[in-house]
């Protein structure tokens, strides 16, 4: 198992060098610096002067991949790519083009969007999984039908309405909670509940609608029609035999996702004014903060493949056919 | 002389495009006997045929929405020169057939069917006394001798509209009738979705010229339009970014499928590499990179509308460029699969080449995964394109879309007394479209997907 862990995470350095690499062009070689220090320092009336002059303050003026002048190593190192983007794999994110260090806020906004995005996570799964199981207890007939049809109508609804229309409803027409706000102290749930709420209703469609198909490829196993032949009652095959079972699929969905719950959700934190790393952002895009954002990317690609070995490694406990190798 | 000047945006040209193969594909389709079986499937059921037709009708509301021109200006009484000089606005044919919908215009807002604006202004009376009260709409009930009546003639105009669109139904049910009375597939269904939609349109069209059957928005442009023109930003996003994505997903899944080896590794490193990447933030960053493209050069740009055009294809590219881990990582595996077969080992025997066993034995083979991913990310896209215009990388707001519609009505909903109409437009709009083309793409799913099967057995 530990030879597997540390061979997965030597697998994900090339990975995430392809992730620089791919940002990087992105923002260097289509958005070139000179580009760039004219857009920060204003579009028109810029001298030749005034953008090396950016450039040099912002560590712009190097080469982009490989330095001639510098002898040996440092051809490669004293370049825009290695001191922009590969010091990312130290967790070293610089400061921002406003001048905050990226790290202390990454630190420090990650557990607003922890509180909002865990919550919603594990009350969503087991809503879901309910009103999936109540569903399929009554496959095959009509209710089942129009339960099916009543998911895809949820989940045709854009996201954004949920979140409008439970903001108008609960904290405007209501006023039950606030409409939107964070407060780091006892009464954050009272800021929480709504966002939770809303994400668990506007994920029930899609969700729903994917555990009772899982569910019910389970049901057409032979191992289900062996129980019903010895006479088990159905509530117990469906909560003994086919729910364990059904967990393997629902571990690959799910598993994937827990690391990335600490990016928090763009939407959600927007909207409800969450000091997350989703609102940071969006911030991030909306004021065209591009070291936010190549920081924000990393650290996405990194939680991405933690989840991925995460998964992995839920199978082994969740089937003991399943071995590590 | 000339009376129009044909304008033709990158899109117009793509989803005419996009159609003509579409309709080549299915053409070719027929032919095979296991897919018009599969088709059958899709079309046997009622739910199969209704929602076909409400898609049908949105991809035809996308067409004519796609055939642009800008109408000759008036000659001036003192132009010298024979020059034809033409309207800076851009219109389509769907604006024809919407009449003075799109020039009407309030001063802000008001509320649906609403002959006063929903804001006092300060008047002057007769007699030179200034007051506070709302002022009448200019066009909504223009025709209209007393408001009072306004009830009435609401239930007179609503009739004759829909008196319209019952003959209009008639006509069109019924030369299919005779066309298609034999078929053994259910048309009735069909034959009444078409039917209450035109009758609905034709309603719509006759009161929306008449009223503002939702109202209008701050500056005082129709919802109704704003939102009737917002069906093909949703159609085109939804089909040209999978449209991009195809080609590149199908050949990069069948090469590493079939060659293996380091063909393989390289591609499932690409897929990993972009699929590890947080999809919002790719998008995003993609988008403001090409912003700065078209802000520093605008001079490729004749109109305005062209530069909103070139977004928009940008967002369909980036879209399609960033989302194609997914399918391509179905392709490789069912590649896979099939190059084991024994069919495709019996060709390698005989010397086929590469090329000829890819085209003729694995892409049949495949075609029905590409099938439904089409009709799957279909609906994605349209839901997706809301929140991408939301945080600011989506269709330039310059361009109808339901994305910068929902957008300007969060902040109007907030407002006392609620502005609810813009929201309710782009709702009903967007949810009718998505939920046809979930429904339509389960069936298609259950009909093409050999796993599926299962999902109807008990």
């Amino acid at each position: 198992m530990f030879a597997y862990i540390v061979r997965r995470l030597i697998y994900a350095v090339p990975i995430l060098i392809g992730v620089n690499l791919l940002t990087f062009i992105l923002f260097f070689i289509v958005n070139s610096p000179d580009d760039m220090a004219r857009s920060q320092l204003g579009e028109k009336y810029v001298t030749a002067a005034a953008i090396e002059n950016w450039k040099i303050e912002n560590g712009y003026d190097k080469p982009l991949f490989h330095n001639a002048e510098a002898g040996g190593f440092y051809a490669y190192t004293d370049t825009i790519f290695y001191t922009k983007s590969m010091r990312l794999f130290a967790f070293d994110f610089g400061r921002s083009e406003s001048g905050r260090d990226i790290t202390a806020d990454v630190s420090q906004r990650m557990w607003p969007s922890v509180a909002l995005a865990l919550p919603t996570f594990v009350t969503g799964i087991w809503v879901n999984i309910c009103v999936a199981l109540m569903v399929v207890m009554f496959r095959g007939t009509k209710l089942d039908r129009w339960a099916v049809l009543v998911f895809v109508s949820l989940m045709s609804i854009s996201y954004l309405f949920y979140i409008i229309g439970g903001q108008y409803m609960v904290a405007k027409l209501w006023r039950l909670v606030p409409i939107s706000g964070f407060n780091p102290t006892a009464d954050a749930w009272k800021f929480l509940i709504l966002p939770v709420v809303v994400g668990v209703v506007a994920g029930i469609g899609a969700g729903a609608r994917w555990y009772r198909t899982l569910f019910i490829e389970e049901a057409s196993q032979d191992y289900v029609r062996t129980a019903r032949a010895k006479g088990l009652s159905e509530i117990r095959i469906l909560f003994r035999h086919i729910l364990p079972n059904a967990l393997i699929p629902i571990l690959t969905g799910v598993v994937v996702l827990i690391p990335t719950l600490f990016m928090g959700s763009l939407l959600m934190e927007s909207f409800f004014g969450i000091p997350g790393l989703g609102s940071y952002m969006l911030d991030a895009i909306r004021s065209q903060d591009f070291a936010i954002v190549r920081s924000m990317v990393f650290i996405g690609s990194v939680l991405y493949i933690i989840g991925l070995i995460l998964t992995d490694i839920s199978y082994t406990w969740a089937d003991p056919r399943v071995r590590l190798n | 002389m000339d009376t129009v000047k044909i304008v033709v945006l990158w899109s117009d040209l793509l989803i005419y495009l996009l159609a003509a193969s579409l309709t080549l594909f299915f053409w070719n389709m027929r032919g095979n006997p296991i897919t018009a079986a599969r088709w059958r499937q899709v079309f046997g059921t009622r739910l199969g045929m209704a929602t076909f037709v409400v898609l049908g009708a949105y991809i035809m509301i996308a067409l004519l929405d796609s055939l642009h021109f800008r109408l000759a200006l008036e000659e001036d009484p003192g132009q010298k020169s024979d020059q034809v000089y033409f309207d800076n606005q851009v219109v389509s044919v769907l604006d024809l057939a919407l009449g003075d919908m799109a020039t009407e215009h309030e001063r802000t807002y008001s509320a649906p069917f609403a002959l006063q604006s929903f804001e006092k202004v300060n008047m002057k009376n007769a007699d030179g006394v200034s007051y506070r009260d709302f002022p009448r709409l200019e066009h909504a009930g223009a025709h209209l001798a007393d408001p009072a009546d306004r009830g009435s003639d609401l239930v007179l105009q609503s009739l004759i509209g829909l008196a319209k669109g019952g003959v209009l139904a008639l006509i069109f049910v019924g030369m299919q009738w005779f066309f298609l009375r034999g078929s053994t597939l259910p048309w009735r269904a069909a034959w009444t979705t078409q039917a209450v939609i035109i009758c609905f349109a034709a309603w719509l069209i006759h009161i929306g010229n008449l009223y503002h059957v939702l109202g209008t928005d701050q500056a005082g442009n129709d919802v109704l339009y704003k939102s009737i023109k917002g069906v093909r930003t949703g159609v085109l996003l939804g089909t040209l970014a999978t449209l991009v994505m195809l080609p590149i997903a199908v050949s990069l899944g069948i090469a590493a499928g079939y060659f293996k080896g380091w063909v393989d590794d390289v591609v499932q490193y690409l897929y990993t590499t972009l699929s590890s990447i947080p999809g919002i933030l790719l998008i995003a960053a993609s988008v403001l990179l090409f912003q700065v493209y078209i802000d520093l050069n605008p001079e490729f740009f004749e109109i305005g509308l062209e530069k909103a055009d070139a977004r928009f294809i940008a967002l369909c590219f980036i879209l399609g460029v960033t989302s194609w881990a997914t399918l391509c990582r179905l392709m490789r595996a069912e590649t896979l699969k099939i190059s084991q077969l024994e069919y495709v080992q019996a060709a390698h025997a005989f010397g086929v080449s590469h090329f000829r066993i890819i085209t003729r034995h694995i892409l049949p083979n495949v075609v029905h995964i590409i099938l439904i991913t089409f009709v799957l990310d279909f609906s994605a896209l349209v839901l997706a394109e809301a929140v991408l215009s939301y945080i600011g990388v989506g269709i330039d707001p310059a361009m109808a879309s339901w994305g910068n519609m929902i957008n300007t009505a969060r902040s109007e909903l907030s407002r006392e007394p609620a502005i609810w109409w813009t929201l309710s437009g782009a709702f009903f709009f967007m949810f009718s479209l998505v939920l046809s083309a979930n429904l339509f793409s389960d069936l298609v799913r259950d009909a093409f997907d050999p796993r599926t099967g299962l999902e109807g057995a008990a």
